[in-house]
């Protein structure tokens, strides 16, 4: 149990630290790769509580999915560092203000959760297989497709939304540029494309 | 609970490993290098000139919308998993319903990919 806490105390602590520096950082690259440790701490606490699976999402989605794209999005940008640190002084207040709104969100949130939620009923996690002696996956998959199979269809409709907005706001065509088309390739024989020429001597060919 | 976190004990000594080999060479680098600044050394070439602009260029939003196309197909292959783990041992008649379940999904899913392939998102000009 005592592994078990220092565990958790550091792996809060880097994901605090972490956290601080992804805003604190000068270069948003830097940023990125302080939030990439972020998540991996944060795995790390979702495997304490016993919620495997997230761990594991977390890692691939967020670590390897995600990240990158928010690389190619700081490198896309055209980051003005000056321009970037000059209204710091003047946003500071509302940014605090709404920082302190949200942590007193979670502190009500997680105290209720504590005393009057599912929390306070049972000793074991909830993310940890609803209390049944099955693994992560195994227990989410007993349920999702099938009591929640609404909230799975729904979700696949959202990830198709999401893929059909992507291609509609960012891909453009450049006019001009020749494809490969596969299937005229296929179908060239020797006929379309070679031709048979008899030039006389000391003539050639005349395009 | 804890034999479930004792599975995990080798990825723990492996960082541990990791980050002491890091931090070692780190510090053997401070300590045992040969120091001898000169501001010429971090000065451009001899002849030439300084560097007209920043290293940092634009990339093409292209590679925006490769990776967030490889982000849904992540997160439905990430759908894949529990189904696949937990599909044989639901009971028949909720097997059979899990299972059209994920095929309905997967069809919608399909319908995005036949979009984006027709529309040549896809292809690299």
């Amino acid at each position: 149990m005592a592994l078990q806490a220092i565990a958790f105390y550091v792996m809060a602590a880097v994901t605090v630290i972490a956290g601080f520096c992804v805003v604190s950082a000068r270069n948003p690259v830097h940023s990125v790769l302080w939030l990439i440790l972020t998540f991996f701490s944060a795995a790390g606490l979702f495997v304490l509580m016993g919620a495997e699976f997230l761990a594991m999402l977390l890692v691939v989605v967020y670590v390897g999915a995600v990240a990158v794209l928010f690389l190619f999005v700081v490198m896309m940008l055209d980051v003005d560092f000056a321009a970037l640190r000059q209204g710091f002084a003047q946003y500071m207040p509302l940014g605090l203000l709404i920082a302190v709104f949200l942590a007193a969100e979670m502190v009500l949130v997680a105290s209720t959760v504590a005393t009057k939620g599912a929390a306070a009923h049972n000793d074991t996690p909830m993310a940890s297989g609803f209390g049944m002696d099955a693994p992560n996956a195994e227990a989410i998959g007993r349920v999702l497709y099938t009591d929640y199979v609404y909230f799975f269809q729904a979700s696949g409709l959202v990830l198709l939304v999401a893929m059909i907005g992507a291609i509609v706001l960012t891909l453009r065509h450049k006019p001009g540029v020749r494809r490969q088309v596969v299937m005229d390739q296929v179908l060239r024989s020797p006929k379309t494309g070679m031709k048979i020429a008899n030039p006389k001597p000391g003539e050639g060919i005349g395009e | 609970m804890n034999a479930f976190l004792l599975e995990y004990l080798p990825i723990v000594i492996f960082l541990g490993i990791a980050a002491a080999l890091g931090i070692a060479f780190i510090l053997a680098a401070v300590v045992l290098a040969p120091t001898a600044p000169d501001p010429e050394k971090l000065s451009s070439y001899e002849c030439g000139f300084n560097a007209f602009d920043d290293a940092r260029m634009k990339f093409d939003v292209r590679f925006y919308l490769v990776s967030i196309l490889f982000i849904i197909f992540d997160l439905e292959v990430a759908f894949l998993f529990p189904w696949a783990v937990s599909l044989m041992k639901l009971p028949a008649e909720q097997a059979q319903f899990a299972f059209w379940s994920m095929m309905s999904f997967l069809g919608v899913l399909t319908v995005g990919f036949i979009y984006e392939w027709k529309k040549g998102a896809l292809e690299w000009e």
